[in-house]
């Protein structure tokens, strides 16, 4: 084995991708070899860094210095005088210190807990070496040794361990379900499709860390009796796919998937299954529509798919997150893992803090943390000195909550952090213009089947559209929450259910806002253009 | 099956534990509001009207594909679901043109009624509004996709029942659509043109394509011979579409109305069912004999003819070569009766009123010209031609009986039962029976072909030789048989009826909405009481088919009647755009 003096991690995720890191880590590799550096020095590639906005981003060890905003140009200025001259490049260094990110590889100064991003910009994603190194896959040998599979059913009811896609349904309950179902075939099925706006919590994962959810998979196959597993992962996370297939050819290579896995007689296999851009998708029923070759469209529930899932048999689908728990809890034991977060809530919890934070990025934390701790102690709070306005939780289909649920605690008892997204608003932001934006998202990602939502979203849109124009009505608030509740209680499934949550959430915290739209035709944050004619806006 | 204690509304019940909360509410006396649901389909829960306030569940459920269970307690009317559904209603509505004084459909609207049932009295959201053109492009089906509220039942009657999967959904959200085949005209679409989807839609947004203006001016065109033929299906259901009781007989009613109406001539269907029995029974008595294709299949249901050419066109030589009775009938028109009467055959203008909209499609083929002229002009429904009897202040109930006119209008019971699954085939062996053994019936009801099941299935001693038949209705169910005999399974039958729509013609696209399954047997009951009140019920002995034999025909099969009776079918297993023509390489 060959020993280097330094490595430079390159951030190589979808967005540091987009913005050119290929680049910066070709003329990395071609600068250091010019130099005759190659072999002192090697270049990784690894997931996504989580600094969302600062990539392309590189970390040069041992020091753990992280150059943020990286261009082709600042290259051989990076070689030459920290590689080379052991000077570092000030003006590149991000956040005048390490990121988040990379004091989780050991320092304690952190309020991060990291568990399942513990490997993240650590390793080498594509190397499964580096994972065993960091005790991958001990947890499946655990399992498949040590453990029956209702021990490793026990085991995960016993941390209360709780499904990390929103919903939160207890995951050792939902195996349990399909472990006794009666069924020849049964799945396992990873969502992977996430596609809730503010979400990029699982592609981090799977960029960084793939191993950890086919591990994950493979112990709920043997758990549950599952022979066949399929991760569905959102069609513009190429990056995801691309890491994740390489990490199951491999594992599969090594016996870690396939036939006779570990010689333990299990047999199991994971395929990769790339989605089409659809948000309805990330619905679990409509999932396994698109799986299955139909259109992506949620279907009658119950039957659930633990009894009557993938091509109508017994299936586990359970969200990335969730699965990267599992070797964890194998690991270190349900006791262990129960002792960390809420009473009901366990564990931690991936955010994705965005939108007017200074640090946008992923945070591991402890359930029960504040709203406060993660957005101004992690994401540094709001940037260019502006006041701090809301919180969208969760993303688009969760609720908005303003200054005074900043000191709640972010777990089920309290704040419900649904996926993790938390998409941040300053003062200068109109609460008009942010429900018009994901009533938007709504109108578009409807699936068009049931009535509620088909018609509801684009109700709701016009609505907004008139409001934020200048010719609304006060009559329309409550026609509006009528349609959002009707919406709710009556929409086929959680896309219509949610879509007017963050308008019914927002009435009573912004009424003067609403108010000012519709009785006195005035923006206060000045977003809304409201001196259109108003006989061209509303027909 | 095990029974579940749930509480509906505070009232206790036990109900068995399969049903859905909407049948346990139905079987309780309370009713709950549907429009996606259909007694005959697959469930789907997409319209959401039918939602119930469930203890424990956040939101609300769609009662009819919500199954009960222990302890269950459900609301079906509370403040709650009442405001839900009228938002829904008022939903639709906004998307929907409201032009109910001048829809087909007016009064007899499933949408319609649930606004009223539910006192939506306001449309409180404006909007955009689909705009999206009407689709005249089939003879048979007409589609209005701006009155369509997306309920899907027309989509899983023509997958699931036909088996033919001429509409899909389209488009996603707001943009969502049903359209024909791949987005294109319906009439360019693998459509069999049955109008089973016509038969299911809840609003406007499918009719059948109707002629009626043209008939009127026939009729009050001096030049003009216009007649009438009726199909045997329609006597027991167009009484429903004035009040009437389904299953209701009126044929001689009808009769009057149709003279008041003004057609010159009205004559029964039912005489050239008796002559299809004549020439499809020779037909097969010969295939046996001298060795054809068997089984012989019926040919009489144009629905059924456009499916086997379209998915089965190596399986057309089991087709019998007959025409349908309506087009025997029109055929006849044109030459017999028009030689007869001494009326020049091109100012004959023939009718026919049918259960079926594919009757539409199948008058127009060019195979249908054999009288040298189009052997039958026009079809109406039976829907249509209520309307025109409205429209002349005609109110069937309480007419008087009037008489078919000679010589079409001397018919037997077994012509008759054509009009319901199972009738052809009791129609044929009866005659069959009695032409091969020479020996008469003791029992002329041949129960067991009767019934509704999907496929039956049944051997008939017909002297020393065992003749092996099966029946089938609905195309999904053909579909099953045409593969059966594809894998050999019915290879030693001689003969099989099949019929496009479920429970035959008196389920047809044409028929009186609603249709369902009560309706249908009533329908069937109707029909086999006029067989039973018929003082012939055998074909052959039909005085005024002997005569046509005499006079014209000379015997079944004969070269007259081939050129006639008979017809040839097209393989469409091949799709052919016309506007495509062979491009040639130029080579330099």
């Amino acid at each position: 084995m060959a020993f280097y003096r330094a490595h430079i991690l390159v951030d190589s995720g979808t967005a540091a991708v987009l913005k050119g890191a290929n680049a910066v880590r070709n003329t990395l590799i071609e600068e250091i070899k010019s130099r005759g550096l190659d072999k002192e020095i090697k270049v990784v590639e690894t997931g996504a860094l989580g600094l969302a906005g600062a990539v392309p981003a590189i970390v040069v060890y041992p020091e753990g210095v992280t150059y943020a905003n990286v261009t082709v140009e600042d290259v051989p200025e990076i070689v030459e005088e920290h590689l080379l001259k052991g000077r570092r490049v000030q003006r590149l260094v991000y956040k005048d210190d390490t990121p988040a990110v990379v004091k989780a590889a050991g320092s304690a100064r952190s309020a991060e807990m990291r568990v399942v991003l513990k490997n993240i910009g650590v390793i080498d994603p594509t190397s499964i070496d580096e994972y065993i190194a960091m005790s991958g896959y001990e947890a499946l040998a655990k399992a498949l040794t040590a453990m029956t599979p209702e021990d490793v059913i026990a085991e995960m009811k016993a941390s209360g361990l709780n499904g990390r896609g929103g919903a939160g349904f207890p995951t050792g309950l939902k195996w349990e379900f399909t472990a006794k179902a009666d069924g020849d075939i049964k799945y396992i099925v990873c969502n992977a499709d996430e596609g809730e706006p503010g979400n990029f919590k699982d592609r981090l994962i799977m960029e960084g860390d793939p191993h950890q959810i086919i591990e994950g998979m493979v112990i709920a196959a043997y758990a549950t009796g599952a022979q066949k597993g399929f991760i569905y992962i959102r069609g513009e996370y190429q990056q995801s796919v691309a890491n994740t297939e390489r990490a199951i050819d491999v594992a599969r290579e090594m016996g870690l998937l396939g036939c006779d896995i570990m010689g333990s007689g299990l047999n199991f296999d994971i395929e990769v299954f790339k989605g089409a851009g659809a948000y309805i998708c990330g619905e679990e029923t409509a999932l396994l529509a698109s799986i299955e070759g139909f259109r992506g469209e949620s279907r009658v529930k119950p039957p659930y798919p633990p009894t009557h899932g993938l091509f109508g048999k017994p299936t586990v689908i359970n969200n990335v997150e969730t699965l990267a728990n599992v070797p964890h809890i194998i690991v270190n034991g349900a006791q262990w893992y129960s002792e960390i977060g809420t009473a009901r809530s366990k564990g931690t919890k991936i955010f994705s803090p965005c939108g007017d934070v200074q640090y946008p990025g992923v945070y591991e934390v402890p359930f029960g943390s504040t709203l406060r701790e993660v957005i101004f102690g992690m994401a540094g709070g709001i940037k260019s000195g502006k006041k701090f306005k809301a919180v969208l939780m969760g993303g688009p289909s969760g609720v908005l909550v303003g200054e005074d649920a900043l000191d709640r605690r972010l777990c089920s008892e309290d704040l419900n952090p649904g996926a993790g997204a938390l998409i941040v608003l300053d003062e200068t932001k109109c609460v008009v213009d942010l429900i018009r934006n994901c009533a938007q998202f709504f109108l578009h990602e409807s699936c068009g089947q049931c009535t509620p939502c088909r018609e509801g979203t684009k109700r709701m849109v016009e609505l907004f559209d008139w409001w934020a124009a200048g010719s609304g009505s006060e009559q329309d608030l409550m026609l509006a929450d009528q349609l959002a509740t009707t919406m709710a209680l009556t929409s086929r499934c959680g896309l219509g259910q949610f879509a007017g949550v963050a308008f019914k959430s927002s009435i009573s915290l912004f009424e003067d806002e609403y108010l000012a739209h519709l009785a006195d035709k005035s923006c206060p944050a000045g977003v809304c253009d409201m001196d259109k004619v108003e006989e061209e806006v509303r027909a | 099956m095990a029974n579940v204690n749930i509480k509906i509304n505070g009232q206790d019940l036990c109900v068995d534990e399969g049903l859905t909360v909407l049948q346990a509410a139905q079987q309780a006396g309370i009713g709950i509001p549907t429009l996606c649901y259909h007694a005959d389909l697959a469930l789907d829960g997409v319209c959401r009207v039918c939602s119930v306030e469930v203890k424990g569940q956040r939101a609300l459920c769609a009662s009819c594909v919500y199954p009960v269970s222990e302890g269950m307690e459900v609301l079906t009317h509370s403040p709650k679901v009442r405001n839900a559904r009228k938002v829904i209603v008022e939903l639709m509505l906004a998307n929907h043109p409201q032009d109910c004084l001048i829809c087909a459909r007016n009064q007899n609207c499933e949408l319609q009624a649930m606004a009223r049932e539910l006192g939506v009295q306001d449309v409180r959201f404006t909007g955009d509004r689909k705009d999206i053109p009407t689709d005249s492009s089939s003879t048979s089906v007409v589609r209005d996709p701006d009155k369509c509220i997306l309920c899907g039942r027309c989509v899983r009657t023509c997958q699931d029942i036909q088996s033919v999967g001429a509409l899909h959904f389209s488009g996603r959200g707001w943009d969502t659509e049903i359209v024909a085949g791949l987005g294109g005209d319906l009439a360019d679409a693998v459509c069999v043109s049955c109008g089973q989807c016509i038969n299911r839609c809840p609003t406007g947004a499918l009719k059948g394509n109707d002629p009626s203006a043209k008939i009127w001016d026939a009729i009050y065109d001096p030049a003009k011979h216009v007649i009438v033929q009726t199909a045997p299906a329609v006597r027991a259901s167009i009484g429903e579409e004035f009040g009437m009781e389904p299953g209701s007989r009126v044929t001689r009613k009808m009769v009057t109305a149709l003279r008041m109406l003004g057609f010159d001539k009205v004559f029964d269907t039912d005489f050239t069912a008796d002559l299809t029995i004549m020439e499809e029974g020779s037909e097969l008595i010969q295939r046996v004999t001298k060795g054809g294709v068997l089984p012989q299949i019926t040919s009489c249901s144009p629905g059924w003819i456009n499916f086997i050419e379209y998915y089965y066109p190596e399986l057309l030589p089991h087709l019998s070569s007959c025409k349908s009775p309506q087009q025997m009938f029109g055929t006849l028109t044109k030459t017999y009766y028009a030689e007869k009467m001494g009326i020049d055959p091109k100012d004959i203008v023939s009718v026919s009123i049918m259960p079926c909209v594919a009757k539409k499609f199948e008058c127009d083929r060019p195979e249908m010209y054999s009288s040298g002229y189009k052997d039958v002009d026009y079809v109406l429904t039976t829907r249509e031609a209520a309307a025109m009897m409205k429209e002349a202040g005609i109110d069937l109930p309480s007419l008087e009986d009037g008489e078919y006119d000679a010589p079409f209008g001397i018919t037997t019971g077994a012509g008759a039962i054509f009009g319901n699954t199972g009738g052809v085939m009791e129609a044929a062996l009866r005659t069959a029976y009695e032409l091969i053994t020479g020996e008469a019936l003791d029992d002329v009801n041949i129960t067991a072909v009767r019934g509704t099941d999907g496929i039956r299935e049944a051997t008939i001693q017909v002297g020393a030789l065992p003749v092996k038949a099966a029946v089938a209705h609905g195309l999904a169910t053909a579909r099953e048989v045409l593969e059966g005999i594809k894998s050999g399974r019915y290879k030693d039958y001689a003969f099989i009826e099949i019929m496009c729509c479920p429970g035959g013609c008196i389920g047809g696209g044409g028929q009186p909405q609603p249709t369902n399954e009560e309706i249908r047997k009533k329908r069937i009951e109707g029909i086999y009481a006029e067989d039973g009140a018929m003082e012939l019920r055998k074909s052959h002995e039909n005085p005024a088919i002997k005569a046509i034999y005499e006079e014209f025909l000379g015997e079944p099969l004969s070269h007259k009647s081939h050129d006639l009776l008979h017809t040839t079918y097209t393989p469409r297993s091949q799709r052919t755009v016309k506007s495509e023509k062979p491009t040639k390489v130029q080579i330099d």
